[in-house]
């Protein structure tokens, strides 16, 4: 919006279009964390199901969502709703702001060196489909490689498998210890002179291991080898920065960082995204269509054919905000500081044995109990009003590798609490008594 | 509100624990391989098909406490029965499950399958309780490929 227009804006509509830009819950540098305070940001968490309180522990699943994401996203089909990049008139040029507005949010949070890295998309997966399909289907060939490791969600192996499939390439997965630690020196070892991309988690949503990816990086770029970073489970916990860690792409889910869902990002190095062939043909991202030749648009808009969730980048933005208002290195510290507690406290139940016991770890939790399998642990901590995940977590060679089915997972969010733990522990107490 | 011990009932916390017919069938004519994709329970069942009639039946595999239970108490509630009657009682089994009305027709005795009816207050878990069931069809109709309850 230029100068005069954003004038005539704040004239017409002063309060409100001031509203829209400010964080609503910036706060003053370095507050002592508050938990409480926090969790009255999150409706969702105040409520009692089956009269008990609810204890959310399925954030590696999904977050919730604080009050100032959820009124971005009602101001916006209340007040600001019109197609972007493409109107002439008020609205559109307001939500093309706020759209755009978000892009530089998120370009903040990963300190990506331009905006146009942002690209967006519906989350991690289609991120990661992107780039097989675009980068991908031109570098990789027959007789070729694509590296992955042995704890990556089922979105970082399935595109890779289609594009290996399509083009007769060979997909090679770097191992883990009994800890679920990436083996670093395997990693180097599996980085060829045929592997043309390595695609490798942040953190591990099923053991919540941190990988060493600034080494990764390193060693790849050493052979030339370009690297995308799976980084669904690391951007809720770790303070990322795309420049520091060097790597070419980084791909995460706007809902696990306390965002709406259908809403994620593909960051790329610029160099690398003006090279690539579009993902999708349609309208946005194209500068010109004839019946012979279309011309396509610049970054960001070449990988964002079609409307976009306009609704959703917004409150991807609002999200981010409230994230850097809390501020990410915080946060890290109250979910570190609770993740100990759990290990130290569910590890100490008998029987119980611990999926993923990682040096580096973020966020998660996994567990076995012997003789009770993760399912009925599940339901009967439902009953308890205890939300936790159970299943093979889209990580079914994970589960292969610990040769166990499934596992129980609780995993950490800025608003949970050490109560919330000792209601973990007093659930898996009563899981014991009915299969005793 | 549902109680846990209507799911969990003491005689299928013992089938869990010790299941009933628990064994691979070296003389098996019908075997098909049952997988709930959600929580990665996977089991076998094994037929001794004579004619009409099941000779025995056994399983094998791995799951949570209602599916195991569920596996073990239909393996004894079908040994001797017709391929007819097994329907029949599948037919009981899944409308008392999922909390419906038995279907028409003459009432069919489920005897002991009856400790399972505190499944109809957890929908989540029926895929649970019928997993071994659906598995069963599929051996007595002589498929041979994995089934999945989803």
């Amino acid at each position: 919006m230029t100068t005069a227009a954003k004038k005539s804006a704040a004239k017409s509509r002063p309060v409100a279009a001031r509203q829209a830009s400010a964080p609503s819950s910036a706060r003053e540098p370095a507050p002592p964390y508050d938990v409480e305070k926090i969790r009255g940001d999150f409706p969702i968490l105040r409520q009692k199901i089956r009269g008990k309180q609810l204890v959310y522990l399925d954030n590696a699943a999904t977050s919730q969502k604080p009050q100032s994401v959820i009124n971005a996203i009602t101001r916006y089909y209340e007040r600001d709703n019109a197609n972007i990049h493409r109107g002439v008139h008020f609205l559109s040029e307001h939500a093309t702001e706020e759209h755009e507005a978000a892009r530089s949010a998120i370009q903040g949070c990963l300190n990506a060196a331009h905006s146009k890295e942002i690209i967006f998309v519906r989350g991690a997966t289609e991120a990661i489909n992107l780039v097989a399909q675009t980068y991908g289907r031109v570098h990789v060939g027959a007789g070729d490689e694509v590296l992955i490791t042995a704890m990556e969600h089922h979105s970082n192996i399935v595109p890779w498998q289609l594009l290996c499939e399509e083009k007769g390439a060979k997909l090679r997965v770097a191992p883990i210890n009994d800890r679920g630690e990436l083996l670093l020196d395997e990693f180097a070892d599996l980085l060829g002179p045929r592997t043309k991309i390595a695609a490798v988690t942040h953190v591990s949503n099923a053991l919540g291991s941190i990988t060493p990816i600034r080494k990764m990086v390193e060693l790849a770029h050493a052979r030339n080898i370009p690297v995308l970073v799976d980084g669904a489970q690391a951007v809720p916990h770790l303070k990322v920065d795309v420049q520091a860690l060097d790597c070419d792409f980084y791909a995460f889910s706007g809902h696990k960082v306390y965002g709406p869902t259908g809403i994620g990002v593909l960051y790329g190095k610029a160099a690398l995204l003006e090279a690539m062939p579009p993902y999708q043909g349609g309208g946005d991202m194209i500068s010109s269509v004839t019946f012979e030749k279309t011309i396509f648009n610049k970054l960001p808009f070449k990988f964002e054919a079609g409307t976009p969730d306009i609704s959703g980048a917004i409150g991807l933005g609002a999200a981010i905000r409230y994230l850097d208002g809390i501020g990410i290195e915080n946060a890290a510290a109250h979910e570190h500081d609770l993740l100990e507690y759990a290990t130290r406290k569910v590890g100490a139940i008998p029987g119980i044995r611990l999926v993923g016991t990682a040096r580096e770890k973020a966020g998660v939790l996994s567990f076995v109990m012997e003789g009770i399998h993760p399912h009925d642990i599940g339901t009967i901590l439902d009953q308890e009003s205890i939300a936790i995940r159970t299943g093979h977590h889209c990580s079914q060679p994970v589960m292969d590798r610990f040769g166990i089915p499934a596992t129980a997972r609780a995993s950490f969010a800025l608003y949970n609490t050490r109560e919330e733990v000792d209601a973990l522990v007093a659930g898996i107490e009563k899981v014991r008594e009915v299969f005793a | 509100m549902a109680d846990l011990r209507d799911l969990y009932q003491d005689v299928i916390l013992e089938h869990s624990k010790a299941p009933r017919n628990f064994r691979e069938m070296a003389g098996a004519n019908h075997r098909a391989e049952g997988f709930n994709p959600l929580c990665g329970d996977r089991f076998t069942i094994y037929l001794d098909l004579e004619g009409d009639s099941i000779r025995d039946i056994s399983f094998q595999g791995s799951g949570c406490a209602i599916s195991k239970a569920s596996a073990s108490m239909m393996t004894q509630s079908l040994k001797g029965k017709t391929k007819a009657d097994a329907e029949k009682l599948f037919g009981r089994f899944h409308d008392m499950v999922t909390g419906h009305e038995p279907s028409n027709g003459a009432p069919v005795e489920l005897g002991k399958l009856t400790v399972f009816s505190g499944v109809s207050e957890f929908p989540v878990r029926v895929k649970c309780a019928t997993l071994a069931w659906h598995t069963l069809q599929a051996a007595l109709e002589g498929e041979q490929d994995a089934i999945s309850t989803e």
